[in-house]
């Protein structure tokens, strides 16, 4: 389910650590890199790299917050609700996002372009209110600004 | 006191973590001058001298920390920077590492060298990805100049670098749970003793400090421990970066010396609290720490000791600020919110009590709170205190009662609020029922 080149990649990282089970969160951001999400098939395949049991994986993706066990949108749009955010206004931008993509926190546009989730601190409290859509940080937002961040993505 | 700019030195040039601006500025001098013509010991002697003391949270002196190390371990010895930054209000590490990952990659390789460690890790939280990225090719240039690898400069000492992600815990910035989860585990908090000095990742020797107590390390090697302890106080030495969020005129990352009055950088450096409203409360080191009222702010300095005489912490160095008309149990709402959401599980007191608690402001938030309502918040948070075996559970409730005591009337208008309501709510018992029954 992988293409070779990933697969090639994950050898490249399990190599680097002295340990073969460390390279576990590395190796599972690279599988959901190419398949968006983490599928039962792709945690089996990972366990038998790993020399580790589909439990094992399972009990690791479960506890972090930044695998996915189903697909999400294209873009992942996490607006911080924490206290700078909150201090500097992030509800509002919530509430914008919510408006203009008709969708609540935990859900998914029905064309699968958007995912909203309400995250904790992301690292941006002195440029508050602050999100990210997948990687990409954005800082000192508006209404406005959102607008136009959102009518930006290709 | 004398502004100077240690960590943040670099910040301003243009390509300021590309190895040739590092370079130089004075880049990789200090690991020269320490593989050139220092012991290991000298190199831990130095940085006890001066006064360096952790960037994370808890503030244990780094030298001391390296010290614990057992030399004569036949066991590999490992060095692991913390970055999985991730306690609200928290932002300094990040600006550290796009600005100066040099810095970090220096400070790493002496730290490595001091403890006799051949391999390193960098732990960043997985959301900082691309900074990941950055580090990463900034080790592969450290790499291509000689400094990381086999034989740095020709020392015979070596040293590899790997960075990892982390992937959305913020327990996994507790220096045991980190390594856990660097082992490819939950990361679930181990028990203290034996520290990670002693027993550590893989069950080995393990120096693990915060990204910027590291980078702190080469301008002490190059100028000397009593030069650096001399920019802060006698037992906070040197300088920090303390990340300013909320009500601020310009809030961002400072780098102040230690000592430095609370009150003159919010007033000075922040400009003031924005919109020329006046101040009610900071939270002085992350979400953690024990709230400050404006009268507490008059008297704090910037250093780990003036935050201890106030019953709070300098923690991660976060100062989050708080205008006249903040709802300060809107704020602690927040930050329940976000242990509920963090608690690992393992320990009953920090799984349920902050659920506990984040329900209970919801409640009291709502209107619908009992008058005893505030009490039994902050008796529950009471118990939480010192119950569980990391210091989440800790951080959770000192977020609380401290908030309850100094701010209670911001609690109790709701409480009070709601017991008006419910007395001139109409019973809707009419005694239709009973005639009807007749």
């Amino acid at each position: 389910m992988l293409s070779t080149e990933t697969k090639e990649r994950i050898q490249r990282i399990i190599a680097r650590y002295p340990v073969k089970r460390s390279a576990l969160l590395p190796v599972l951001f690279v599988v959901q890199e190419e398949l968006g999400y983490l599928p039962d098939e792709a945690l089996h395949e990972v366990a038998r790299w790993l020399d580790l049991t589909f439990l094992d994986v399972e009990t690791i993706v479960s506890f972090y917050t930044m695998f996915h066990r189903r697909p999400i949108g294209r873009y992942h749009i996490q607006v911080c609700r924490n206290v700078s955010c909150y201090l500097c206004g992030g509800d509002a931008i919530r509430e914008h996002l919510e408006r203009r993509l008709g969708i609540r926190p935990g859900e998914t546009t029905p064309d699968g372009r958007f995912t909203l989730s309400e995250v904790e601190c992301i690292g941006a409290c002195s440029w508050a209110p602050a999100m990210q859509i997948n990687f990409t940080f954005y800082h000192h937002l508006t209404p406005e600004r959102v607008d136009e961040i959102l009518a930006s993505l290709p | 006191m004398e502004k100077v700019r240690v960590l943040s030195a670099r910040f301003d040039l243009p390509d300021s973590h590309t190895i040739e601006v590092y370079l130089r500025t004075g880049g990789y001098q200090a690991l020269r001058k320490a593989l050139a013509g220092m012991t290991p010991e000298a190199v831990i002697e130095e940085v006890k001298r001066s006064a360096l003391r952790g960037r994370g949270g808890a503030g244990f002196s780094t030298g001391m920390k390296w010290s614990f190390v057992p030399r004569d371990s036949a066991k590999p010895k490992y060095v692991i920077a913390n970055a999985d930054e991730s306690e609200p209000g928290t932002c300094k590490d990040r600006v550290l590492m796009e600005k100066d990952p040099h810095a970090v990659i220096e400070g790493i390789l002496l730290a490595a060298y001091a403890v006799d460690a051949h391999l390193a890790f960098i732990y960043i939280r997985g959301e900082y990805w691309y900074l990941k990225e950055r580090v990463e090719r900034a080790i592969e240039e450290a790499r291509a100049h000689g400094f990381v690898g086999a034989n740095i400069l020709g020392s015979g000492f070596s040293c590899d670098i790997l960075v990892h992600p982390g992937a959305g815990a913020y327990i996994c910035g507790e220096e045991t749970a980190l390594m856990e989860s660097l082992e490819g585990k939950r990361g679930y908090p181990r028990i203290k003793p034996p520290f990670p000095a002693v027993v550590g990742l893989y069950g080995c020797p393990t120096v693990i400090n915060n990204v910027e107590t590291l980078a702190s390390v080469p301008p002490i090697i190059l100028n000397g421990g009593d030069w650096f302890r001399r920019l802060g106080t006698e037992k906070s030495g040197g300088t920090r970066l303390f990340a300013v969020s909320g009500h601020v005129a310009r809030p961002g990352v400072y780098e102040l010396p230690m000592g430095y009055p609370m009150k003159r950088m919010i007033e000075e450096d922040c400009g003031g609290i924005r919109g020329g409203k006046r101040l009610k409360a900071v939270i002085p080191g992350g979400s953690s720490a024990p709230i400050l009222t404006a009268e507490e702010v008059e008297q704090c300095t910037l250093d780990f000791e003036s935050l201890v005489a106030l019953k709070s912490m300098l923690g991660s160095g976060a100062i989050i600020v708080m205008d006249e008309e903040t709802d300060i149990a809107q704020v602690v709402y927040r930050i329940t919110l976000f242990y509920e959401h963090e608690s690992c599980g393992w320990c009953v007191p920090c799984r349920e009590g902050t659920r506990w608690m984040r329900k209970l402001l919801e409640r009291i938030l709502r209107g619908e709170g009992r008058p005893r309502d505030v009490d039994l918040l902050y008796e529950l948070a009471r118990n939480i205190f010192g119950t569980t075996h990391c210091p989440l559970g800790d951080a959770a409730a000192w977020a609380v009662y401290p908030a309850i005591e100094k701010f209670r009337a911001d609690f109790e208008k709701y409480v009070r609020a709601s017991a008006v309501s419910v007395s001139a709510e109409p019973s809707g018992v009419s005694g239709v029922r009973r005639s009807l029954a007749v």
